[in-house]
């Protein structure tokens, strides 16, 4: 547990340190909310039917540029190197390396919100801190398989094309989730099923965090 | 007769059909300070990075501290440590903060003022990006001088240091050994590092050429490359 408190420290350090990434991470994910609203045009019902897929698709995006960079930067120092010759528990490298993953993405992913919201005129319909709670899911739904294939790709000259190729169809049910979860408190949930899809997104998160953090020690180690 | 540090018996590693270090059989008693000598690419850096577990050989059996690092690296690692090429150090991170995070992550008393000191970095609060190579040099000493290793691997210690930080290092890697360390460097300043030494091993092209006391290999490593003595 205290190694993973200064995995996750050092891992905020870093980016805190260096805050102009997530600010670029959180442009490129609205450039992309941009890119979308000037793809359907002035359609606006459409804009405001398809905002929650444009918003994940947004954030998950973003996501391979954060997990390819944050490994490769330490990769190429070799500073993982000498982290995984010390007697540190390759759990709590994951677990650290995870969550601080998870706690960058979900700042993006908030930014991302708040645009969507403005830029397709969208009001929720149920209570926002929903939208939290999914964002919350959605982006540690990502963060777990994505540090693991972001670790075991970082050595790669092509890692940024190949993690994607990866990630991308594992967190495929996750994304459904998140994205049906989203809809339901922007459009109304009459029929009460915005339970069964946060049930959902919860149970991939734990299989995710459970199965990953298992296996990134065989994987990097 | 003191136990073996490292034990290797027809250790080979290769790098797709080219073998970089191949038939090694090779004894460093505990304690001790042992040399390697070889031209670039002759299997130096490869031998540390096998016996550090950080790489896994291709064919023989190597032993450290009588446990197999292929097998046992958990065990190893907290007994090892390498300090190579690459310092291995976190640029945003200032001194010392880079070894706050080795002491927590390795959960050691963290005496950083000490460590800091004896390679004298105690003024600098910067970040490591604002570091000249020698001083990261100096810092990545400091990381395994913290880590208090039963056996120090170094690769090139004296590689973009200033005449001072030459003294400096030889005298780290003195106390290194007085506190029981067994200390095994790979150097290209031969002349310098056979004065360290005890005993020496030239390699030649991955494969093992010579070996006797350090005061010598002088000698036979020019009789190897063939310099003129």
């Amino acid at each position: 547990m205290n190694q993973l408190r200064w995995m996750l420290y050092k891992d905020l350090l870093i980016e805190w340190r260096g805050r102009a990434r997530v600010a670029a991470l959180s442009t490129f994910a609205v450039t992309l909310l941009l890119l979308f609203s000037f793809a359907v045009g002035p359609d606006t019902d459409a804009l405001r039917t398809h905002a929650p897929a444009y918003l994940w698709l947004s954030v998950l995006t973003a996501s391979t540029l954060l997990l390819t960079h944050g490994f490769k930067l330490e990769v190429e120092s070799g500073a993982m190197e000498g982290l995984l010759l010390l007697p540190v528990s390759p759990r709590a490298i994951f677990y650290g390396k995870a969550i601080a993953n998870m706690v960058l993405l979900l700042a993006v992913g908030v930014v991302a919100l708040l645009v969507t919201l403005v830029l397709f005129d969208v009001t929720p319909r149920e209570n926002p801190i929903w939208l939290l709670l999914i964002l919350v899911l959605g982006t540690a739904g990502v963060s777990a398989p994505g540090t693991l294939y972001a670790g075991l790709t970082a050595r790669l000259h092509a890692a940024q094309m190949v993690l994607p190729v990866l990630l991308f169809p594992l967190v495929v049910p996750c994304m459904v989730a998140a994205v049906r979860a989203t809809s339901l408190v922007l459009g109304g949930d009459a029929m009460g099923q915005l339970d069964s899809w946060l049930w959902v997104l919860g149970c991939f998160d734990a299989i995710y965090w459970s199965l990953c953090g298992v296996l990134f020690g065989k994987v990097i180690g | 007769m003191p136990a073996a540090a490292i034990e290797a018996r027809d250790v080979g590693r290769r790098y797709g059909r080219r073998w970089a270090l191949a038939r090694l059989d090779l004894i460093v008693p505990e304690g001790s300070f042992f040399l390697l000598v070889g031209a670039n690419g002759s299997g130096k850096t490869t031998f540390l990075r096998l016996a550090a577990s950080a790489e896994q050989r291709n064919r023989g059996e190597l032993a450290v501290f009588g446990q197999d690092p292929a097998r046992r690296a958990e065990n190893l690692r907290a007994h090892v440590a390498l300090l190579s090429h690459k310092a291995g150090l976190y640029e945003d991170l200032s001194a010392r903060e880079n070894l706050e995070l080795l002491a927590g992550l390795a959960s050691m008393e963290p005496r950083i003022a000490e460590w800091l000191a004896a390679v004298q970095l105690e003024d600098r609060p910067d970040p490591v990006r604002c570091f000249s190579a020698g001083m990261r040099k100096r810092l990545a000493f400091a990381r395994l001088i913290a880590q208090r290793p039963r056996l120090a691997l170094i690769d090139e210690p004296y590689g973009q240091l200033d005449p001072v930080g030459f003294d400096l290092v030889d005298g780290l890697m003195h106390t290194l050994r007085d506190q029981g360390a067994t200390v095994v460097i790979a150097s290209h300043l031969v002349e310098r590092a056979s004065r360290q030494a005890d005993t020496a091993l030239v390699l030649h092209q991955g494969t093992p050429r010579w070996q006797g006391p350090a005061r010598k290999v002088p000698a036979a490593w020019a009789a190897v490359h063939r310099v003129p003595a």
